[in-house]
């Protein structure tokens, strides 16, 4: 856990806090006997190279250690993997949710059509009424356009978007066959972006770069970084204690609780990258104090430029729990050292998390000591252990898609990370500070301060808010999940749709987390609740006693 | 809702909008799951495998396996010939199949993997254990769509697994065509009330349909058997339901094995379910039992009790061709006037046959296949409809223009009922039909004013 000066307040918070540290630095209840039989049995099954390569991303927790995981390599062809593609971590990811832009796919129909609607990035056009969320747009590539190349159809296509829709801005997401036919997309959208007077902006995001979505973050973050961060330059300065929250994607509606509460603390939002994300918000970003990171994995690219072009630092919130979003106002009351700020968080606190505690009560006592696997992505595998650890339900296998040792580790591993073959053409931006736009939002030795704090700037990974003997799993595959599932019961699974099914028939209850079940929002104090009654409906709902018919 | 969509249509030549069709492979992926034991394998990047995994996931709620080549850049460069030795060494140490089923992306097929080729080399040197069937067929997602994905992998059944052997069998080879479990369930049903032994292949009941039993299969017990398969070139006959779907194999059937094939609309409604019985009794020289004849006269029975609340409604109908037709032939002999009639796929196939049955009817009517649902919003915008039958995305024209919206066809992400019950044959159409009626039943009630709101309709 991190070390945080400022402690709860009220004594329900207080036991509250208390409780949801217990759990979270509990060991497994499994013994160590048993995960290490079981880590055994998962590796002996694979074939020789391949059980080498696996058994170093899996890791038993042990705080005496200094623990390292390898992560972000290649996946292994055959073994059944939840990874997707670059292009799903470009657009479907960090630039899709802009919902007053048109997002044109460059490939044939499937990249576009998949990534349709399906994540749940929720939307509010903004005055103007812009609004395209619903839509799929694509070149629709056939084979006349892989022999012949697809450029002059692309350039056709934004035209015909622009002629229709009049966006804000478009942007190009190239696929799988794009790269290896050499279309030119960043030529054909420099050359639209002129001739149309708006931002057309390209990512090369094929699918097939990197090994993960991860690679699609990045060069999402790029793009975004340099065509839109800063790019107004007529509002001089928005008034308040202003932040921009990163890496939050308002999966059922998650930003807009998070919203809330910061609003009613009197702290200003002045984008959003990228759950309910607007053009003109994003060209702002930059006048914001200080950025609050969601998702390290998808965004910390960008708070790292933002800060050295602009010098808007960051703080790394949790907004997935009462306990933890508690912790992360604090750390931004911390940020801005105001009297009047802490105390309305303060007071904004005193009544939510009351509130919240005494709503999740009953649920609580239903939950309490259950057991719970989490696979997702690359960051909620982390930030769900604690609002589980709110109802009282202990993560004892934990892990990520696609994310990065720095995020299981924290950012001191940064510089030991070696940038392998298959992730080394993804571009990397050498930043300068802007020669007139520089400007620290804090006196420079109050940053320091909360630098050493570990207010801003840090991220110390998932493994140390794991307890002892749990394990971690990177990449997980099919034989891994299925072996870990006989050994271990877990009462809950959280989990995506490629897997809730398969745990389900097991007859164990998974909880989706990329898109909630459609239900949420999960963050924030509400978020806390909805989940607190969705999960109690999981666990405890009366369908699973049939399973088995009475005379069976 | 759609706010976007203006009234004016304008020709587009390059911007596909809310297309009304996906790619190849997951055509593919899906008639594979129809081989028992059968592990489909994606080789390209993972990508494209998760996308549809989860898709399939989405509308079946049911567990999707298969695995991937996972292309990195360097695979893109230099082929994807080491990923699938790695992969066929994973999968059969760790998954145990008796089938791998291949299907390509847009990937491996710009760089041109030779697919046999791997598989030879992959089974000569042993990396395929020699009793492992290994299929493939290559499904670049730039040509057609999903629809020829299944095609294809269909094919690929008969070519790699259909054999000719001197023992003829008295049976008959029905390929069912892209359609959902509950109706290959159905078929083989009806057939087995005419008494006729049948290979229905691929057949995707009771493997993305299983019960909930607290154990985890990762082979279910359907999907039909390669020995079943490898007889397929001994039948007397084959049925080949949805030409778009279905042509293929049944052509390569005849060629490879002599067996002679008809082509059949799917079984949707009256006259499709009637020719297709027909056509049984034809190869087979079997006469429809009682039972069948009654469930005929049901249906019948239905059309005529509540042909007033179909009669003269306008309707706009979206899906996959091998639907579409019957569907409007249905339609029609309802009394109902499907006006707009669009697919994503193109397809000669259904522009000819739509455009036969509704010439005579409604002759205004607008059938356009290689189209998409931006398209078909305009087209209502313009002049509006009483019914919308669709796919899940119709969802979001309905609600822009409150029209009532039956779901039906591929994919169905947000209700429950297409896996378990049927379209087809007469106990399936008057599913279909009762859904049809009562959506406007519904609609009828919420919109009538209080004084004239009826109890008995």
């Amino acid at each position: 856990m991190t070390e945080n000066t400022h402690l709860p307040k009220t004594e329900l918070e207080l036991q509250a806090a208390q409780a949801n540290q217990n759990v979270m630095l509990s060991s497994s209840p499994i013994s160590k006997e048993q995960t290490e039989t079981t880590v055994e049995e998962i590796v002996e099954a694979y074939p020789k190279k391949v059980a080498k390569k696996r058994s170093q991303h899996i890791v038993v927790r042990d705080s005496s250690q200094d623990q390292e995981i390898a992560a972000n390599a290649r996946t292994t062809p055959g073994i059944i993997t939840q990874r997707g593609c670059a292009y799903a971590g470009c657009k479907g990811v960090v630039v899709g949710p802009f919902g007053d832009m048109v997002h044109i796919v460059h490939g044939p129909i499937g990249c576009s059509y998949y990534a349709w609607m399906t994540r749940r990035n929720q939307f509010k056009p903004r005055e103007e009424g812009l609004d395209f969320i619903n839509y799929s747009f694509s070149t629709d590539l056939n084979e006349h356009d892989i022999v012949f190349g697809g450029v002059g159809k692309l350039k056709t296509a934004i035209q015909e978007a622009f002629d229709t829709f009049k966006p804000k801005a478009i942007t190009v997401h190239s696929t799988c066959p794009v790269g290896l036919i050499g279309d030119d997309i960043q030529g054909a959208a420099k050359e639209m972006s002129q001739k149309l007077g708006i931002s057309v902006v390209a990512f090369n995001c094929e699918g097939y770069k990197g090994v993960s979505q991860s690679a699609g973050h990045h060069i999402a973050n790029n793009g975004f970084f340099k065509n839109w961060i800063g790019k107004d330059t007529e509002t001089e300065e928005i008034e308040g204690f202003t932040v921009n929250i990163m890496g939050e994607y308002n999966i059922g509606g998650d930003a807009w609780e998070i919203e809330r509460v910061l609003e009613k603390c009197g702290i200003k939002v002045v984008a959003k990258f990228s759950g309910d994300g607007s053009y003109d918000e994003a060209t702002q970003a930059h006048l914001a104090k200080v950025n609050l990171v969601m998702c390290h994995r998808s965004i910390n690219y960008m708070a790292t430029m933002m800060e050295t072009k602009f010098g808007v630092p960051w703080i790394k919130v949790n907004l997935i729990g009462i306990h933890a979003f508690a912790k992360s106002l604090r750390k931004i009351a911390q940020f801005f050292d105001n009297p009047d700020l802490t105390a309305r968080i303060e007071a904004v606190l005193a009544e939510e998390v009351a509130l919240a505690e005494a709503q999740i009560a009953e649920y609580r006592k239903r939950l309490e000591g259950k057991t719970v696997f989490l696979f997702v992505g690359g960051s909620r595998a982390h930030h769900y252990q604690e609002l589980f650890a709110d109802l009282g339900m202990k993560t004892i296998v934990a892990g990520y898609e696609f994310a990065h040792r720095d995020d299981y580790e924290g950012r001191q591993a940064l510089p030991k990370i070696k940038v392998d073959a298959d992730s080394r053409n993804i571009e990397e931006l050498e930043i300068e500070p802007d020669s007139e736009r520089y400007k620290p939002t804090r006196p420079v030795n109050v940053l320091e301060q909360l630098r050493e704090e570990k207010v801003i700037g840090e991220y110390e990974g998932m493994m140390p808010d794991m307890g002892e003997g749990t394990l971690l799993v990177d990449n997980i595959s099919h034989h891994e999940l299925d072996i870990l599932i006989k050994r271990f019961k877990p009462d809950l699974i959280g989990s995506g749709i490629k897997d809730k099914y398969i745990i389900e028939k097991f007859g164990v209850p998974s909880k989706q987390l990329h898109s909630y079940d459609y239900g949420g929002p999960f963050a924030g104090f509400r978020g806390a609740v909805n989940f607190a009654q969705d999960i109690d409906l999981r666990v405890n709902g009366p369908a699973w006693k049939y399973v088995k018919a009475p005379w069976q | 809702m759609l706010e976007a969509t203006p009234k004016e249509i304008v020709d587009r030549k390059a911007l596909r909008i809310n297309p009304a069709k996906t790619c190849q492979p997951i055509g593919a992926m899906y008639a594979a799951l129809g081989i028992h034991g059968c592990l489909p394998h994606s080789h390209g990047s993972q990508g494209c495998c998760a996308y549809h995994r989860s898709h399939l996931t989405r509308h079946y709620k049911e567990p999707i396996m298969a695995a991937t080549s996972s292309f990195t850049e360097g695979s893109a460069v230099f082929g994807g010939g080491a990923n699938l030795r790695q992969a066929f060494t994973t999968m059969y140490k760790l998954y145990n199949p008796d089938v791998i089923a291949i299907n390509t992306t847009c990937l491996s097929e710009t760089i041109g993997d030779d697919i046999p080729t791997l598989i030879r080399e992959s089974r000569e040197s042993g990396i395929i254990p020699e009793d492992k069937v290994v299929i493939h067929a290559n499904t670049p997602s730039y040509v057609g769509t999903h629809i020829a994905g299944w095609s294809n992998m269909t094919k690929a059944m008969v070519t790699y697994l259909s054999t000719k052997t001197d023992t003829a069998k008295n049976q008959i080879n029905l390929i069912p065509g892209y359609v959902e479990p509950s109706d290959t369930r159905h078929l083989k049903q009806m057939l087995k009330t005419l008494g006729v032994e049948a290979v229905v292949f691929p057949d995707t009941s009771e493997v993305v349909d299983t019960p909930q039993t607290g154990e985890f299969h990762m082979y279910p017990k359907g999907g039909t058997t390669v020995e079943a398969l490898r007889t397929t070139g001994n039948s007397l006959a084959t049925l080949a339901l949805g030409p778009e779907a279905s042509k293929a194999a049944a052509v390569e059937l005849e060629k490879k094995c002599q067996v002679p094939y008809q082509l059949l609309d799917l079984p949707i409604g009256i006259a499709a379910t009637d020719r297709f019985v027909q056509a049984v009794m034809e190869v087979t020289g079997v006469e429809p039992p009682e039972s069948l004849v009654e469930d005929r006269g049901r249906l019948v029975d239905i059309m005529t009790d509540w042909q007033q609340y179909l009669y003269g409604k306008r309707v706009a109908l979206s899906g996959d061709p091998d639907q579409l037709v019957p569907v409007t032939e249905f339609l029609i002999s309802c009394g109902a006037r499907p006006v707009y009639v669009i697919t994503g796929t193109p397809s000669r196939y259904f522009e000819t046959r739509c455009k036969e049955i509704l010439q005579e009817t409604v002759p205004e009517a607008i059938v356009k296949a290689d189209t998409d649902l931006f398209y078909l919003h305009q087209l209502i915008k313009n002049e509006p409809v009483d019914l919308l039958i669709s796919n899940v995305y119709g969802k979001y024209i309905a609600r822009a223009e409150d029209i009532p919206l039956v779901r039906f066809g591929w994919p169905i992400l947000d209700r429950v009922g297409h896996s378990y019950f049927p379209s087809v044959g007469y106990r399936g159409s008057m599913h279909l039909l009762c859904n049809i009626i009562n959506t406007l039943l519904e609609r009828k009630d919420r919109d009538d004013p209080d004084e004239v709101f009826e109890l008995v309709l």
